[in-house]
């Protein structure tokens, strides 16, 4: 499947063909599945969908090690808070692109777009896994509004922001049907889209940490503060840059083949910005994080257990890495900023773990804290797959990392 | 006496019913706006009273309907349950807990917990869709027909107490205490494990007369209480408050919980929405116009110095 390239034969394939099967006839197409990538897939896929199944058949009691005192597993922690938080890179790079005029990162709105609308599609089906009566979902919508809850919040502009990025990727999709007039609409949308999205993002990624406000009593001291909204604003931009860095170079490696005239001098360029916007989205933070610490006067808890495990976040993911970054830049070396970029993206997710349940619960025992199932386990590593299938189906047939040869390019 | 607070209570009561239908109504009233409820009633339970009959537990599973209920002797025999700290469950709105007791270890000390019935509730404040509502008498009560699931209300909790129907696949509820509120609102009405106390360790009145009576027991009993009432101003105040002869953190109880009310906490960022809203759109959309300009001014530059090459 990977080695296909996006053609139309002279011959001249059917529509499902050329849409569906990369231009290849249907047993062609079967064959070029056979991969060892594929075989994975399938072993995980193997797994995970009886697991699904078990979860909906069997609810959540056997499923999971979700307990009274701890309603809150990693399906919350890592499948919502950090699939949230890393596909921040959409309004990231929409700003800079759309508003800011950087047209030198033009080329990454697309696929920023695409990892965003995807990170919050499949945070949104892995939520619904957590949901005890999932086929409520939209009763926050349309039931009953519970403004005075922050997860009211989240709950609406989640949704409202997967709308944005849905239209902000919607020209793509036209192209790749050859609407034309459908495509033109859309694009003009997108300067709206992106306008209402940096709104949406800002409140609703501060608002994923505003869920813990109400918990001063559950959440250790070093993580609980007023401004958690704050740090988890500035932790969802380093998320987002960091996660950009690394999904361009992934998908200038795997999907070489597309872009025509691939520079990589110029993805180099964009990368040695992108990794200058990180360090200081990283010092910013990490000043925000010492705030905090100095304004809870929390100081003489950095002396104990939980204190060392703050510090290795804190200094090791946050302060270590904005440091290497910058040198990094300093010197052009690209290798150098896409690895610490894998760090800071690493830091944001135990900072979410840390919120959620590591640093959760920390006055309960620990035979009361929580530890995940392997079935909450295995159902994250599918939702994940899942999500990494539909990116690379997505990308295989899209104009996502190339301009469409009938389209004019998009202005940025 | 007994006549005299027969009729107390129900003069309470009319006040209560009459708060209900005449003020605004309840399912409107936003948890952030909440009047407060000054007729609303409440329990004091005095901790030195209690003998750990488990009848309270017992009378609440009947009364409520709930499963796993068994024959009450066993309830008073079974002392098992006495060697671990218990807290609600799924079956279980209350549960008694026992304490040793630091001033004498013979008599230990029983604990009831259920739902504290806040004044103002961190769950109601947490949920998204609003299932919860404090009730104008005061109990907190819950709506199963809106709720998703999403277990916010249990973290949001700061006395740990609701719970989770997690074996139930496809309609799990949350549970808890009601305050037997389908009772209290009846004229004359206590709730169950009130009624059926055998030492009178709960009592059930107006919040505002039950706090009176708190701090008179203390101050009449010299050396009994700690000069504690548990309740009466933890995260904002309670419906149900506690005496107690020791400090309450020897008791079970959370004392470094505050007197803030929960929803308080994120109030001030619910309060930047519309400011977000209305500045970012704003600061947006000056950044674009500065963009296109500096692209006008880019092509003009681009156009003249394209003419004057083609003048030469």
């Amino acid at each position: 499947m990977m080695d296909a390239t996006v053609s139309t034969t002279a011959s001249g394939p059917t529509w499902i063909q050329d849409k569906l099967f990369l231009g290849m006839t249907f047993k062609d197409y079967r064959r070029s599945n056979y991969t060892i990538f594929n075989a994975v897939v399938v072993l995980i896929l193997a797994v995970g969908i009886p697991v699904i199944i078990y979860r909906l058949a069997y609810g959540l009691g056997p499923s999971t090690n979700l307990s009274d005192n701890n309603p809150w597993g990693i399906w919350i922690g890592f499948d919502m808070l950090c699939g949230v938080a890393l596909a921040a890179g959409g309004f990231v790079i929409g700003t800079a692109v759309h508003l800011m005029g950087m047209k030198e990162y033009g080329f990454l709105f697309r696929p920023a777009v695409l990892t965003g609308f995807l990170g919050y599609l499949f945070a949104i089906i892995a939520l619904t896994f957590d949901l005890g009566r999932y086929y409520r979902l939209p009763y926050p919508m349309v039931v009953s509004w519970g403004v005075s809850s922050v997860l009211f919040l989240v709950a609406w502009h989640v949704a409202l922001y997967l709308t944005c990025q849905f239209v902000e990727w919607c020209p793509a999709i036209w192209e790749w049907l050859n609407l034309t007039r459908l495509r033109r609409i859309f694009i003009k949308a997108t300067l709206g889209a992106t306008i209402f999205g940096v709104c949406l993002s800002m409140l609703h990624q501060s608002a994923l940490g505003s869920i813990f406000l109400l918990m001063p009593e559950k959440l250790h001291p070093l993580w609980y503060s007023e401004y958690i909204p704050l740090w988890f604003f500035m932790s969802a931009v380093i998320g987002g840059l960091a996660m950009t860095i690394i999904e361009s170079m992934a998908s200038h490696r795997i999907f070489s083949h597309q872009v025509k005239n691939h520079d990589p001098d110029h993805l180099d360029r964009v990368t040695l910005g992108l990794g200058k916007a990180t360090s200081v989205a990283l010092f910013a933070y990490f000043f925000m994080k010492v705030i905090g610490l100095a304004h809870g006067n929390n100081w003489h808890y950095l002396d104990t257990g939980y204190g060392y495990w703050y510090l290795v976040e804190v200094i090791g993911f946050v302060f270590i890495p904005a440091m290497a970054l910058m040198y990094a830049i300093q010197n052009n070396r690209v290798r150098m900023v896409r690895g610490w970029a894998i760090v800071a993206a690493l830091g944001i997710v135990l900072n979410r773990l840390n919120h959620s349940i590591i640093a959760f619960n920390w006055h309960l025992s620990w035979q009361d804290r929580y530890v995940p199932h392997w079935m909450e386990v295995v159902l994250t590593i599918t939702v994940v797959t899942i999500g990494v299938l539909t990116f690379r189906w997505i990308m295989n047939r899209m104009p996502i990392l190339y301009d469409h040869p009938d389209f004019e390019p998009e202005k940025h | 006496m007994d006549a005299d607070r027969r009729t107390f209570l129900r003069v309470l009561t009319g006040a209560g019913i009459a708060a209900a239908l005449g003020a605004p109504d309840p399912a409107s009233a936003d948890v952030a706006s909440l009047p407060g409820y000054p007729n609303q009633f409440g329990v004091l339970v005095d901790t030195t009273v209690c003998i750990g009959c488990r009848r309270c537990e017992w009378a609440c599973k009947e009364w409520n309907k709930l499963p796993n209920q068994r024959p009450l002797k066993e309830y008073e025999k079974d002392q098992n349950v006495f060697l671990q700290r218990r807290r609600t469950h799924a079956d279980t709105f209350t549960v008694v807990n026992r304490f040793e007791n630091p001033l004498d270890r013979s008599k230990p000390i029983y604990v009831k917990k259920q739902c504290m019935h806040c004044y103002e509730p961190g769950c109601a404040s947490s949920c998204f869709v609003k299932a919860f509502t404090k009730q104008p008498v005061g109990a907190v009560t819950y709506d199963a027909s809106l709720c998703v699931g999403c277990r916010y209300c249990m973290a949001a909790c700061p006395f740990d107490i609701p719970a989770y129907e997690y074996d139930n696949a496809f309609t799990p509820q949350v549970t808890k205490c009601t305050f037997c509120f389908d009772r209290i609102a009846k004229e004359g009405g206590v709730p169950a494990c009130v009624g059926i106390c055998p030492v009178e360790t709960m009592t059930f009145g107006r919040r505002t007369d039950l706090i009176d009576l708190a701090h008179k027991k203390i101050r009449d009993n010299p050396g009994r209480y700690v000069n504690h009432v548990y309740g009466e101003r933890e995260v904002g105040g309670t419906s149900w408050m506690y005496l107690s002869a020791v400090p309450f953190n020897m008791i079970g109880f959370r004392t470094d919980l505050g007197s803030v009310p929960i929803p308080t906490m994120s109030k001030p960022f619910l309060s930047l929405v519309s400011p977000v809203f209305i500045v970012i759109p704003a600061l947006c959309m000056g950044l674009y116009s500065f963009k296109k300009r500096r692209d006008r001014l880019a092509e003009e530059d681009v156009k003249k110095a394209l003419e004057r090459k083609e003048g030469k």
